[in-house]
Order: C-alpha cells, then structure tokens, then sequence
C-alpha cells in the first residue's frame, strides 16, 4: 500500500483511471490498526487490479477534512479520481472486498 | 480440534491478566480477541491511575506490556472473533468466525465493553462524519475547531482535556446541576479550570444536526426548558458503556447484558467464568478488570485440579470404592468424617472424600441431594446409599 501525503495524494488517486482504495488511519486508532493488517491482504490479493493507499490523519488532517473524513477509520474508494464509496467508523473487511469487487465488475 | 485447559475470550486487562496468571499455573492457556490485544484501555491516551506508574503511562503501552506479560508466562494469543460455543466429550467447544474452533477445559469469559450510543435523532447518521465516541482516534480532526462533549463521568472529563489540546472550543453538556460532575475530584478540578472547556449544565441532548458533516447540537435546558442549538465540528459522545455479550447468545446467564458471577468469578455454568467489565459490578477500572482476571483464572486452575485429582482418586481406589460428600457448612458431615473412614476400612474399600459443591457435576451424576451423604460405588455405578454409619 503507497503511503499517501498532503503532496502527493492528488497525482496518485485523483488523476488515477480505475479504481483507487485510501485507507484513513491514525496510529494511536486501535480500530484502524486492528483493520489494516485485513486491507493490507486486500490489497496483496487484488495486486495490479485496485490501486491501494494509505493516509496517515497525523500530519495529514487538511487532506482528510477536504476529503470529508472526519473520524477513522474511514476508507474511501475512487473511481476515475471521484469518490464512490465510503466506509467509516462501523465496517468491516469483507463489507469493503464486496464493494471492490462489485466495482471492479461493474 | 486443539484442546486448552483454560481459553480466555478477550484480551483486554481482564483477559490479559486471567492469562497471566492462567500459564504462570502451567495450564495451556489460549486468548482469543476480535481485535488486538489491548481491549478499551489501549483507546485512552493516558491512565493515570493504574497503581505503579507515578506520573501515568499510556494506555495502549500498558495493555501491550499486559499482552507480554502474558505470552512471557506461555499464553498464546490468537485474534479470532467466537461466533458459538458447544460442548463434545465433556469439554467445551469454541468456534470462530474464521471456521477453527477449539476445545476447552474451562473458559473465562472477558470481551468487556463498548461506548453506549444515545439513540437520538443524527447519531448514527453521522458516525464518522462528526459523531465519535474514540477521542484518541478522531480529536486530531477538529485542530482548531468547536467539538461538543455529551457526559460528565470519567471517561467524559478525561477525553475532554485530551481533545482540548486540538481543539479551540469544548462544549461540555452536562445533565447536573452546576459543578456537579460524576468524575473524581481531582479530573473534576482540572476540568474545571480548564479555559478551552465551556460547560452547559443541566442540558439534555436532543439530536445531533448537519449537511454531509456535522454542523450542530440541539440542547434542552432542563430547568428552563428552552432548546438551543450548538454550532459545532464535532460531537464526542461519552455516555457510559454496554456489555458485548451478545455473541454468547445464552451460553451464560445474563443480567441486563451483564453477566452475574460468585466471588469466584463463576457464571451459572460449571467451569465458565468472566472477569472485567462484562461483570455484574460497581467499579469497571483497569484495576479491578486485572484482579477479576486473577480471580477467575486462580479458580479455574484449582477446579480443573479437583477434576483431575478426583478422576486419579477414582483410578487409584479401583473397581470398588465409597464415596464420601461433605459440605463445610454442614458441621454434621464434618463430624462424621471419621466414621466414614471407619466404614470403608470394614468394608475393606477405599474411601473419596468430595466437597459436596466443589464437585457439583459428581454429587449430581450420584443424585446425592445434600452433605452428608455416603456412597458405595462400582465401575461407575451407584450400588446403595449407605446410611447407618
């Protein structure tokens, strides 16, 4: 997963064709933390289909209040650079690869 | 299957502790968390009175020098969410979301709590897009902004001043009358003479109101019974806390989602205990979560001891033998100890002596109804109650 930043998220996800997962986490979010080993297979799985990255709230709070994400963990899924589904706080894993691959199908 | 004498369900400082001591006593000791070792605690920033740590240590630090604690004693930890549990060749059966279930001899139960939701108008609306209840996760996001805090316990005041370090305004609705607040002392003085915390008593909650984020909370004043509308960033809701027990889906005896225990730590059901928040108590502390798992575990290695030394008793008396229940309590069956023995010298058999209550499942297989109450026993069977002796 592409460690994401304030400089360098509008390049990767938003100019990006197809679909993009950012995960929003915090180190001191125990949910987040508890989450991100499971998106992190996620991703190892869906390997050069889905895009996968991963904000870090701690430095990068501007970003994530402009991409509405007030509370992790939220994950945030783009299609083509426009956000298309989101999952906050009360989700799970499985809930999100059912999402990717519905995308990913459709 | 994999069989464990004692399988701990959570990992948290009750679960953490009960496995501490659980392995320390050589009982192959599993733990099992949906989650990360480290259950509510990890979430707060600081604890400031877990004894031992002058000056506080964080939460999520304590909880992992909990979990090593642990796996240092031999405990191993799994994270596996139960979904159901059975029971097969006298042990019980545990299964897992994942599809591995596992066998155990004796369980303690410690999968504690989480935040309590309001129920009012917007909450779960805006859950992650305003709404928290996890102020380590989420007060980063309101640098600079207004948030509102709904509580005035522990919890409530504690995450108040950690959230008051990002942001500019903390609202704190609070149910009591001015100055009261349902925290110790010493919070409660902190808080109060904290500036960023602006304090609106005698509200009540009304509904939580926004666009695509939250944007404001309505407020009832309890005296005047007007309502006000609280423009804001963020609403923190810390408003007590439930029991998750509903994965055990009757397995134990529930008390309004808590579960009722003896001082033992024992659930209605044999060799079933629990320990931490998820009890039936007064004090839900760090602390207090530890000692339960103490308990609990101590227990549970001494009843599967009685089981295993009534089970070698019964191999070394042979075919025929006397079985003698007792009862503390019952100064008679105390009295008659002697007497027993004497029997079962006549008899030229050996004698077991059972605590009536301590061996519940023994005393009920031979329908004995209460202490004192002699025995004689071949192969497996009851042959007669003996009752002049």
């Amino acid at each position: 997963m592409k460690e994401l930043d304030k400089d360098n998220f509008d390049e990767a996800v938003l100019a990006h064709k197809g679909l993009y997962l950012v995960d929003f986490w915090g180190s001191t979010c125990e949910e987040c933390l508890a989450m991100m080993p499971e998106i992190e297979a996620l991703a190892t799985a869906l390997d050069g289909q889905v895009e996968f990255g991963k904000v870090n709230i701690q430095g990068n709070r501007r970003l994530a209040m402009r991409e509405k994400v007030l509370g992790v963990p939220t994950i945030l899924i783009y299609k083509d650079g426009i956000k298309t589904a989101t999952f906050t706080k009360e989700f799970t894993a499985d809930e999100v690869r059912s999402a990717v691959e519905e995308l990913r199908l459709g | 299957m994999e069989l464990f004498d004692i399988v701990i369900i959570g990992a948290g400082s009750g679960g953490l502790s009960a496995a501490v001591y659980a392995a320390r006593a050589k009982r192959s000791t599993l733990i099992l968390d949906r989650k990360r070792p480290g259950g509510q605690a990890a979430t707060t920033e600081k604890m400031e009175n877990y004894p031992g740590f002058p000056g506080g240590i964080g939460g999520r630090e304590l909880m992992d020098r909990f979990r090593d604690h642990a796996k240092e004693m031999g405990a191993r930890v799994e994270q596996a969410e139960v979904i159901g549990f059975g029971e097969e060749d006298g042990n019980y059966v545990i299964r897992t979301r994942k599809g591995v279930s596992y066998g155990a001899r004796s369980i303690i139960l410690a999968p504690g709590s989480e935040p309590r939701k309001l129920g009012i108008p917007g909450e779960a609306d805006y859950s992650g897009r305003g709404v928290s209840y996890c102020a380590t996760c989420d007060a980063e996001l309101f640098e600079g902004g207004t948030v509102v805090v709904i509580g005035s316990g522990e919890t409530a005041v504690e995450e108040a001043g950690y959230i008051s370090r990002f942001a500019d305004k903390v609202v704190m609705i609070v149910a009591h009358d001015e100055g009261i607040l349902t925290c110790n002392r010493t919070q409660a003085e902190t808080a109060l003479a904290n500036p960023k915390l602006i304090w609106k008593w005698n509200r009540s909650t009304l509904a939580i109101e926004g666009g695509e984020t939250v944007e404001a909370v309505r407020v009832r004043n309890l005296k005047t019974n007007m309502e006000e509308r609280i423009t804001c960033d963020g609403v923190f809701l810390f408003v007590g806390t439930v029991p998750q027990t509903a994965f055990l889906g009757g397995f134990v005896e529930t008390l309004k989602g808590y579960i009722p225990t003896d001082e033992k730590m024992e659930t209605n059901r044999q060799l079933v205990f629990a320990a931490g928040d998820v009890r039936v108590k007064n004090l839900r502390q760090v602390v207090t979560a530890a000692s339960d798992g103490a308990i609990a575990a101590y227990f549970a290695d001494r009843e599967l001891t009685e089981r295993e030394d009534f089970s070698k008793a019964v191999k070394r008396a042979g075919h025929n033998y006397l079985l003698y229940f007792y009862s503390p309590s019952v100064q008679q069956s105390l009295d008659l100890v002697p007497a027993a023995e004497r029997k079962a010298e006549a008899l030229g058999l050996s004698l077991i002596k059972l605590h009536a209550l301590k061996f519940g499942t023994v005393a009920a297989r031979y329908e004995v109804k209460a202490a004192p109450c002699l025995l004689r026993v071949e192969g497996e069977n009851k042959v007669e109650t003996i009752t002049e002796f």
